[in-house]
């Protein structure tokens, strides 16, 4: 167990050391540098959303005055490599053939070649000069076309992994399927006072990070590359560069940039094994930089769904039975985030019997890719929405349903093993004890609650702490900074050498300056690589005290550590406390530098969840609605830098908020997506938001010397259902298809009113 | 293709580039002038990533062309803070947390400075209008809003 | 013995058994022997996660049982 301490430096909201160079501009992003002699590279894209690609034709391009390189996929090795990361890992093959098609094309802006020239313009201009014959296919834009008997096939090749349904064989879109299940269902459900089936539907919405994709890369004789870009994994992208672009990853080093947001979308490489392949062939360095629609059509979002959730409830609201079908969208290859979806629909809840099956399905969109929570608010939508319809019908209040079935240390997780000490109760307890909730509300004025889960991951950290010999240290981790982890890195050390925040330097390292270090993502900065960091100033400090011991001609253990500051044993002759600074002035007097590091893998262990209370107005004769007022309450183990904990728990509800009200992919028939702009592609803005309150639960994670549980991800889990079921506080309707937006909510409006007029 | 050449003023220094018709201000002042703290979120006036003054309005760089800079006055992210002092606004943005990724904050403090300028003391909604037309896609506004609106009190106290 | 539960899309292939005993003392000697015991499921067995008393492994490596460790296999996770 985690003893109780005290903190002098966690929990304290020190200024950011790499603030000051983002408030001015100064800080370097994907797109911002230039290097000597660099070329402009831009990609061709398909313009069907579904395609064999009959006959590609380069030459006018090529022969264009200041075209450098031009490459189609033919120009890059088809590799078997795996990324070991995540639901059935990174398939390097998939990821190639993404970035850069070879035979087909499988949705609208999939790449078929990309041109290097001394200016953006020819790049473009030449571009447009390539010949591409296509053999037009009947595009699949979504689940249900997907999977009937006579859907077009996107990878003949493709069969069903998992638990396949009976009688299924041959060529699918169905790219895997898996079920979970507890006791006898149908007996359960026998039992059940109170049952509610809905089936519901979101589309595919985008991280939407301000920073859009950009990388610059050189590629020498000898084979050896470069790559500046923004990424969420630099090692990630050593080694998917390596793979696809056909190099040893030992001749790839990759700089990452700042990175301008990422939630998941910047794991996965677009640009930058292309730009080190074009670098190859001119050799010179090249620059890539994605334009908005670009990122749209071509990165990932996430998936497009369709759930159907059943539950059984006795008439004192204990559940007694569950059954889940989730279909999830995969996009143009396999690996839609439906599994976690599956693990995280009843992960609050203790229900004895219940059945889950989860669908992962290709369609001609874009491949998905992880997005914050990867999974779980689709899921969490559907089936907080049908206990919120459960909690009406047993006229119970919400928070007492959820309290009564709430999950606690012990109780089994529907995905199998047993949670250790969790938070749901506490935050629950929060919720229903906060003025929000018993607050009261306006008219045309609804409010509505919604819990959600995720798994926090942990895998492989490093971190290096390096002592100056005036006291101060630096710490450099493999991991991106993209909100704010360099602070809590430099507390981590601060409180560990009892320094001041403010003399602790921390710094990203590149892919030979670093360890390794999995990415930035799955809420595991803190927790995993700062568990790392933690490890090595503790390796700082037991060097500090083996110093101290020299100086004193004492042993080794006998030497305490109190303050910052080496402890001499009581009765040491002429010996005083010495300070950090004072140890490290005398380093090269006593064995020569100090550097302490840490490398480790840590499990996935601290689960968290997370309610939110969401206040919603709605004007019935506009549809038009406004969140206007929401709290955030979440479990996060330890707050190191409460500032950025808060800000995590406040974007992860305004972006779930987004998908709940107004983002989606639009479609037309050809399998084209009519809204790849920010015009049209509504994301939350100012005006549409009021201050997001946060309230912080600390239940320690045993795991991490702290506590740290991670906080980025879970704040996106529970708004779409809190604000669905605010809708239909508010208006009666309970709507099961995102978003909320105003035509929607208004054609719903006004079908209710006419039934109860002609009624 | 012949470049035009452009005089004007940034940041209160006058300069002179070379541009070609159709380049949008923003690529001039990244690409040509080294300026890169004025970020490119959509090039389509709307993420105000790129917010920028242009004699003293409010305007997205990108919808900008760079010979419409001839004669004017360019006030870029890089012009803000005076010396070794920061801007009231960009210190409020540390103190607040205002900033996670930090790719959206240089249009954020641009757009904000328009706001103070124009209205010393402003109300929250009339903050969150103001800044309506600035993408921030990590902080949900709640720290931006409370950093500008701090910002305005302490420069109204240090005015008086 | 650790005792082993398997997801139950797999029990399709495991003639219904859903949870066994497995003397091992490591994970790697543990899924070995389950691809033994199961053969039509020792291909999907490495593609798994492992979660070892309460804590969820992406890659399990070489972790060390106990003699009464409860063990499941689980799909990996992405994050974001």
């Amino acid at each position: 167990m985690t003893t109780p301490r005290e903190f002098k430096y966690v929990g304290t909201r020190p200024i950011r050391h790499d603030g000051v160079d983002k408030v001015t501009g100064r800080a370097s992003y994907g797109a911002d540098v230039v290097w000597p002699g660099m070329l402009h590279g831009f990609v061709l894209r398909s313009p069907h959303a579904h395609a064999r690609i009959v006959s590609i034709d380069t030459r006018a391009a090529e022969a264009t005055p200041g075209v450098k390189a031009v490459l189609t996929g033919k120009d890059l090795p088809e590799t078997t490599a795996t990324i070991a990361l995540g639901e059935a890992a990174i398939d390097l093959r998939d990821v190639g053939d993404n970035m850069l098609a070879r035979t087909k094309v499988l949705y609208h802006g999939h790449a078929v070649a990309a041109v290097a020239a001394t200016t953006i313009d020819i790049a473009r201009e030449a571009a447009e000069k390539i010949q591409v014959v296509y053999e037009v296919l009947e595009p699949v834009t979504g689940i249900d076309r997907a999977i009937a008997a006579d859907a077009p096939i996107l990878h003949p090749a493709l069969r069903t992994k998992g638990a396949a349904s009976p009688g299924a064989a041959g060529p699918t879109n169905i790219a895997s399927r898996l079920e979970f299940k507890r006791g006898d269902v149908d007996a359960a459900f026998a039992e059940a006072d109170v049952v509610v089936e809905r089936e519901f539907r979101t589309p595919m919405v985008h991280q939407g990070y301000i920073e859009p994709h950009a990388c610059i890369a050189r590629c020498g004789e000898d084979g050896r590359a470069v790559v500046w870009c923004t990424t969420q994994g630099p090692f990630v992208v050593r080694d998917a560069c390596a793979a696809i672009a056909g190099l040893d990853p030992a001749h790839v080093k990759v700089i990452p940039s700042e990175i301008g947001g990422g939630f998941g979308g910047k794991i996965v490489v677009y640009l930058e094994p292309m730009a080190i392949a074009l670098s190859r062939k001119a050799q010179r360095p090249v620059k890539m930089v994605m334009g908005r629609d670009e990122v749209f059509r071509a990165t990932g979002p996430t998936s497009g769904s369709r759930v159907r959730v059943k539950l059984g409830a006795k008439r004192d609201g204990t559940l007694v039975a569950a059954t889940a079908s989730l279909w999830y969208e995969a996009g143009a290859y396999r690996g839609s985030p439906v599994g976690a979806g599956a693990m995280c629909a009843l992960a609050a809840y203790k229900i004895p019997s219940f059945f889950i099956e989860a669908h992962d399905v290709v369609v001609n969109k874009p491949k998905v890719a992880a997005y914050r929570a990867p999974g779980s608010p689709i899921a969490a939508f559907a089936v907080e929405s049908v206990v919120d319809e459960i909690a009406r019908e047993l006229k119970m209040d919400p928070i007492e349903l959820r309290l009564k079935n709430a999950n606690a240390e012990g109780d089994k997780a529907p995905y199998g093993p047993k949670y250790g000490p969790i938070g749901l109760k506490q935050i629950l307890e929060a919720a229903r004890n906060h003025p929000h909730w018993t607050s009261p509300l306006a008219a045309n004025q609804g409010r509505g609650i919604a819990v959600g889960f995720w798994f926090n991951a942990g895998m492989n950290s490093s971190a290096t702490v390096i002592l100056d010999t005036d006291g101060s240290a630096a710490v450099v981790t493999g991991n991106p900074d993209i909100g704010g982890t360099r602070a809590a890195q430099a507390i981590m050390v601060a409180e560990e050498l009892g320094i001041p925040v403010e003399r602790v330097r921390p710094g990203v390292g590149d892919t030979d300056g670093s360890g390794y270090t999995d990415l930035t993502g799955g809420s595991r900065v803190c927790y995993a690589t700062g568990m790392a960091v933690i490890r090595a100033a503790e390796d700082v400090r037991d060097q500090l005290k083996a110093r101290a011991a020299q100086i004193w001609n004492v042993a080794v253990d006998a030497v305490g550590w109190e303050n910052g500051r080496a402890i001499p044993p009581a009765g040491t002759e002429k010996a005083e406390a010495m300070t950090v600074a004072g140890l490290a002035a005398k380093m090269a007097h006593t064995g020569g530098p100090i550097v302490g590091r840490a490398s480790l893998y840590a499990p996935m262990a601290g689960p968290a969840f997370g309610a939110h209370i969401c206040d919603l107005e709605v004007d019935s004769e506009t549809g038009q609605s406004k969140v206007v007022r929401y709290t955030v309450f979440q479990d996060v183990g330890r707050a190191v830098h409460p500032g950025y904990v808060e800000g995590q728990m406040q974007g992860g509800a305004a972006q779930g908020i987004g998908w709940a009200l107004n983002e989606e992919y639009i479609y037309d028939a050809d399998g084209v997506m009519e809204n790849a702009g920010f015009l049209d592609y509504r994301m939350p803005v100012a005006s549409d938001l009021p201050m997001i309150d946060t309230v912080i639960i600390e239940v320690p994670n045993p795991l991490h010397p702290y506590g740290v549980r991670g906080v980025g991800e879970v704040p996106i889990v529970p708004p779409l259902a809190a604000v669905a079921n605010a809708m239909r506080d508010a208006t009666g309707i309970r709507f099961t298809e995102l978003p909320l937006s105003p035509p929607r909510v208004l054609e719903a409006i006004e079908a209710a009113s006419a039934v109860s007029v002609g009624a | 293709m012949t470049k035009l050449h452009i005089e004007t003023t940034i940041n209160g220094e006058p300069r002179e580039f070379l541009c070609d018709s159709h380049e949008t201000l923003l690529s001039a002042l990244r690409n040509g002038l080294g300026l890169t703290g004025t970020k490119e979120g959509c090039a389509t006036g709307d993420c105000g990533a790129c917010s920028i003054l242009l004699d003293g309005r409010l305007v997205p760089a990108c919808l900008v062309l760079a010979p419409e800079a001839q004669g004017r006055a360019v006030t870029t992210i890089e012009g803000l803070s005076s010396g070794d002092a920061l801007h009231p606004l960009q210190q409020k943005f540390l103190e607040h947390a205002a900033l996670q990724c930090g790719v959206c904050t240089p249009g954020f403090i641009v757009a904000a400075k328009a706001l103070l300028d124009a209205k010393p003391n402003p109300s929250e909604d009339e903050t969150r209008y103001w800044l309506a037309g600035n993408l921030c896609r990590c902080t949900g506004y709640d720290k931006i809003i409370r950093a500008v609106l701090d910002a305005a009190s302490e420069m109204k106290e240090s005015a008086i | 013995m650790a005792t082993v539960h398997l997801p139950s899309g797999l029990t399709q292939y495991t003639g219904g058994v859903e949870t066994i005993d497995i003397d091992a003392a490591r994970v790697p000697e543990l899924i070995a022997a389950l691809g033994h015991r199961f053969p039509q499921i020792a291909e999907q067995l490495g593609e798994m996660a492992v979660a070892i008393d309460g804590e969820i492994y992406q890659d399990p490596g070489y972790q060390l049982l106990r003699a009464d460790s409860d063990v499941h296999l689980v799909p990996r996770i992405a994050g974001g």
